[in-house]
């Protein structure tokens, strides 16, 4: 079985278009600005990660980067 | 002024004023992107037409090269001096001139002006719905961003007719008639001047007193000049942008009633198809004017031009896109640029996504059947915003 999925949202290029937090509430909120950060330390809780994959292949700044502990 | 000649040659002649354009874009794009990743035109003392996503996706990014100091492609270049800021900002003044905007404009305030969106779409409806045929350009799609955005400014909706007026001539008229123009601009800074004004004696709950009493990066308040300038962005980019992206929804359901019965079956597929919409029919053309020499996918880029910035063009890239020329309301990677990409972010996105889903969910509750007028005729916006200014239905069953 494969490891766990780790989420990341480069605050340098997030733009606020609120896509991720739209498709995958569990997964992303937003500070006071519309910017988005993944929650806690961006651990995807397990039946999550389709969700993870499309938040991140509709992010228009390329913004979410997803790892593989 | 004078009527431009009809293009022959769109790859060395294009003009995005001309009627075919205004028509039917599509076809036009697709044979300007075969041929290069940006084009050129001598018309309008010079622009530039980036054709690719990824072309697009450049000039975005590259502020340095870029400058949103003129982002509106017209006949003249006069000197600055009206600004809108923050779209019309560079860094390092962008950022907090931005950051003023955006907490009044996240999904969380949006969820706050809802209820009142509903209401209006219903109360448009109302008016019509008994009747077989509707102009919904005129009577629905048109009233909605400007009662939402009246509301949200603390300004009585029923000046929108005025507000309507304006922004056709400083975004359609404007672009030849420069006279015109700043006449409008006048009018409008009059208008929210008096609103300014009564606000210094009577502070109100709603975004005009929220930027009254914003500070800038310095801890002063900001100047009248950068009050004005900013609801005036706000009135001209959230008003007609909107229209054309609940038209443009509404006339692809009209012809389409595959797609009409399955979000009416299927409501859950809303957000894929209201993004798909968005996609396919982006209305916002934004521009950036030429400030150093540079490349843009491999085409030089001469200082003195403008580019003209079609995110609507990205959006139909066949390379980013498979099927771009399909609607496909329940597209699942959609990394669509119609609010633009990078720091210029549209701030009123979640406002304007609100919008559509709301118009367009009330709209199929109560009227599941319609379809276009055959003995009418859909008119398309020139210019900066495109969408259906007339839109012919007949309402109710075929029969």
């Amino acid at each position: 079985m494969s490891g766990k999925l780790r989420i990341h949202v480069d605050q340098d290029k997030c733009q606020g278009h609120s896509r991720c937090k739209a498709l995958a509430p569990e997964l992303f909120d937003l500070d006071e600005f519309g910017n988005a950060h993944e929650i806690g330390d961006g651990t995807v809780p397990e039946g999550l990660e389709d969700k993870a994959y499309l938040a991140k292949s509709n992010c228009p700044e390329l913004a979410i980067d997803i790892s593989e502990d | 002024m004078n009527k431009p000649a009809p293009v022959t040659d769109w790859v060395h002649d294009f003009d995005h004023t001309d009627p075919r354009w205004t028509e039917n874009p599509y076809p036009i794009w697709d044979e300007l992107r075969a041929e290069c990743p940006v084009v050129h035109t001598k018309r309008f003392l010079g622009v530039y037409l980036p054709t690719t996503y990824e072309a697009v996706k450049q000039v975005s990014y590259d502020t340095e090269h870029f400058s949103s100091r003129r982002i509106i492609v017209r006949n003249v270049r006069p000197e600055i001096t009206q600004s809108a800021p923050p779209i019309t900002s560079d860094p390092p003044e962008h950022k907090p001139a931005k950051q003023l905007l955006l907490p009044p404009f996240t999904p969380d305030a949006m969820k706050k002006l809802e209820p009142r969106v509903r209401q209006i779409c219903n109360e448009l409806i109302d008016e019509f719905i008994n009747e077989p045929k509707v102009d919904a350009a005129a009577r629905y799609t048109k009233h909605i961003p400007v009662r939402a955005i009246a509301h949200m400014l603390g300004i009585p909706e029923k000046d929108g007719d005025l507000f309507i007026k304006w922004i056709h001539e400083i975004l359609e008229v404007g672009i030849t008639d420069d006279e015109v123009l700043m006449r409008a601009i006048h009018e409008m800074a009059a208008y929210f001047s008096g609103h300014i004004e009564a606000r210094k004696n009577h502070p109100t709950d709603d975004l005009i007193s929220t930027l009254m009493h914003a500070k800038d990066k310095n801890g002063q308040p900001l100047s009248d000049m950068h009050v004005l300038g900013t609801l005036r962005l706000l009135l001209i980019a959230g008003i007609d942008t909107t229209w054309s992206a609940i038209g443009a929804s509404l006339w692809h359901l009209a012809k389409t009633p595959a797609d009409r019965e399955r979000l009416i079956a299927e409501p859950e597929l809303m957000p894929t198809a209201i993004e798909e919409f968005l996609r396919a029919y982006s209305p916002v053309t934004m521009a950036r004017e030429v400030m150093k020499e540079t490349t843009v996918s491999g085409c030089p880029v001469k200082p003195g031009n403008m580019v003209l910035l079609s995110f609507p063009a990205a959006n139909r890239d066949p390379a980013m896109f498979p099927d771009a020329d399909k609607v496909v309301i329940d597209r699942k990677e959609n990394r669509h640029a119609a609010f633009g990409l990078g720091i210029h972010r549209c701030v009123g996105s979640n406002l304007a996504r609100m919008e559509m889903t709301v118009a367009i969910e009330e709209w199929l509750k109560r009227i599941p059947e319609f379809r276009l007028d055959p003995g009418g005729e859909v008119k398309w916006s020139e210019g900066t915003v495109r969408g259906p200014r007339q839109l012919p239905l007949l309402l109710g069953k075929t029969g």
